[in-house]
């Protein structure tokens, strides 16, 4: 089986970039409550997680590795 | 029949309301139902208890693994962290799991996925002895990853005690005096270990999958009724949160609780999805490799739906000056004194055992190993029938939900610690199934010293952690070393006795190579 997917690959530095994204310093010690009772540290981190939801769904819509299921529906001495 | 239980003069002097008691039996006779229906729909064979014959589509497959994914540690656990740490509880392990489990069921779950489908493989133990050509390395996975799951079953016996604990407080003050009129958590324990034997029993996997599909939608809906509900009680959300900054600021912030380094090697502790023998199974249940869509987007969305409430509820329990005999009673508490409508609350607290619970899946897998890895593996394929492995499936569940029971007895302070620990465990091998399935040059050797590695680190760390402590009867620190979660240096060391042994030793025959990567 191929190891990567065929295109999209660029779709990994959005990821790497998102992941980054993880790292709210700047809230570390900022107690605002958004909304008047959200801590901002907690609000980020919940609006993150839909970002990652959102990350995903682009992800399989540009770089989904169709080869993959290829690869499981054929028999192990079928040629390629 | 339970009203009957307690006496009337009790029920005088503390009026207690029945209800969520009845709601949480209808609860779970209806998982009673789900079993008896999976097994008419059960195909009498083993492949079909074990894997439900690759039926599973997107839908029922993201209820399953997100529910098999979610425990007590996710409702229970939360809340107690976020009771004693913060807010922090989420950005440590919810919002990290969003993108790193979606990673992991990305790069690992759909190969291995597509691996099982193609070469027939049902267990993880089965694909590593055969790309490695190794009956040993086989041999040597078996009892860790049994090890390893036993404690995730524990913190789904020790949640369910605790939080029904929390919950029933004063409902029996004769019967039950020794914890203040609460069923005790051995009692829990024993009714929650039959229901979920019983339908795991009657529809094998089928089985376990039906009841998490219809636990995750239970505790869904539970995460947003109860943060409803308690907020309206303490006087709106903004009331709720008010209470907290001015009693515990600290608790709506991360300065002084969480180091940055420990924030960031949290984030490895989600790698551990990547191993789960459960979840393994459950991948194997699918349909097509297009099933994984559904899960790959809406997991990070579920994970905020239910964790996003606990810790609104842990951190507000501070505000009220909430004072639970442990933290993993923080939110049985929160629920029966903020929850006034008893059907209301019986469906909430319904929701939280359907989380609990689902650790099912877990103890199905145990069961799947043990028949496919030691018993056919021993006796030799074709020479068990259906029947046969089915039974030996069952009675090894017995023999390890009989340890569970036993171990459960003395729970640590904090099932979300324990959680950490057997994640950081299972996130150890991580780099052995990664250079499986990407890294021609990986040897047999090579797996050997990874597990070994994690193995004999995750072993000190843990004992040094969190058993010396309890041991010794001193409270259980964050375990950091040198300011990173013991995680780290587990995941390093397997990683690198990996790459290093690989490099030096032997790599597998070319018909493997091309067995698995042609």
């Amino acid at each position: 089986m191929s190891s990567r997917a065929p295109r999209g690959r660029w779709m990994w530095i959005v990821v790497a970039v998102f992941a980054f994204l993880h790292w709210d310093f700047w809230l570390w010690d900022d107690a605002t409550l958004w909304f008047g009772f959200l801590p901002a540290g907690l609000g980020y981190h919940a609006l993150y997680s839909l970002g990652a939801g959102l990350l995903w769904f682009t992800f399989i819509r540009l770089a989904w590795p169709d080869h993959v299921e290829e690869w499981a529906s054929r028999k192990p001495e079928e040629p390629q | 029949m339970i009203a009957q239980v307690a006496p009337a003069a009790a029920q005088a002097a503390a009026p207690v309301s029945y209800v969520p008691l009845w709601v949480i039996g209808g609860y779970m006779a209806i998982l009673i139902g789900l079993g008896l229906a999976s097994m008419r729909s059960f195909r009498g064979t083993s492949k079909d208890y074990f894997t439900a014959s690759n039926t599973v589509g997107p839908i029922l497959l993201l209820l399953s693994v997100f529910g098999t994914t979610m425990t007590a540690f996710a409702m229970v656990g939360s809340t107690a962290k976020s009771f004693e740490q913060g807010i922090g509880t989420y950005t440590l392990m919810a919002s990290s799991s969003g993108i790193v489990h979606s990673l992991v069921f990305f790069l690992v779950g759909i190969r291995l996925w597509a691996i099982g489908k193609r070469h027939g493989h049902v267990t993880q133990v089965q694909y590593f002895r055969d790309r490695f050509e190794s009956r040993g390395l086989g041999n040597l996975l078996f009892p860790i990853l049994v090890l390893l799951v036993i404690p995730y079953v524990l913190t789904g016996f020790i949640g369910a005690g605790t939080f029904v604990q929390g919950a029933t407080r004063g409902m029996f003050p004769t019967a039950f005096a020794e914890t203040s009129g609460a069923v005790p958590p051995w009692l829990t324990i024993l009714v929650v270990m039959f229901v979920v034997l019983f339908y795991i029993f009657q529809g094998g996997v089928r089985g376990a999958i039906w009841a998490n599909a219809f636990q995750t939608i239970m505790f869904l809906v539970a995460g947003l009724a109860a943060v409803y509900m308690i907020q309206r009680s303490l006087g709106g959300l903004s009331a709720a949160s008010a209470a907290v900054l001015e009693k515990s600021p600290g608790h709506l912030v991360r300065e002084g609780k969480i180091g940055h380094g420990e924030f960031l090697s949290y984030m490895l502790v989600p790698l551990s999805v990547g191993m789960f023998p459960h979840l393994f199974q459950n991948w194997l249940t699918a349909k097509d490799a297009k099933s994984f869509r559904t899960v790959l987007v809406f997991h990070p969305i579920f994970i905020l739906v239910v964790w996003l409430p606990c810790v609104l509820i842990g951190v507000w329990a501070v505000g009220q000056g909430l004072k639970p005999s442990t933290s993993n009673a923080t939110l049985g508490m929160m629920m029966t004194k903020y929850v006034s409508d008893p059907v209301v609350r019986g469906l909430v607290q319904a929701g939280t055992i359907a989380a609990i619970m689902s650790m099912d899946s877990q103890i199905m897998a145990l069961g799947t190993m043990f028949t496919e890895d030691v018993v056919v593996h021993l006796r030799g394929k074709g020479k068990v029938s259906d029947k046969e492995q089915v039974w030996w499936s069952r009675a090894f569940i017995l023999v390890i939900m009989a340890l569970s029971y036993f171990l459960a007895m003395y729970p640590p302070p904090n099932v979300f610690d324990l959680g950490v620990w057997c994640f950081s465990g299972f996130a150890g091998l991580f780099p052995l199934v990664v250079a499986a399935i990407y890294w021609k040059r990986t040897t047999t050797a090579g797996a050997f010293a990874s597990v070994l590695a994690m193995l004999s680190v995750w072993g000190v760390l843990f004992w040094r952690g969190l058993v010396a402590p309890a041991l010794a009867g001193t409270p259980v620190e964050e375990p950091l070393v040198l300011g990173v979660m013991p995680v780290v240096w587990v995941v390093l060391a397997a990683g690198v006795a990996l790459v290093v042994v690989s490099l030096a030793t032997r790599p597998p025959s070319d018909t493997t190579i091309r067995k698995y990567f042609a």
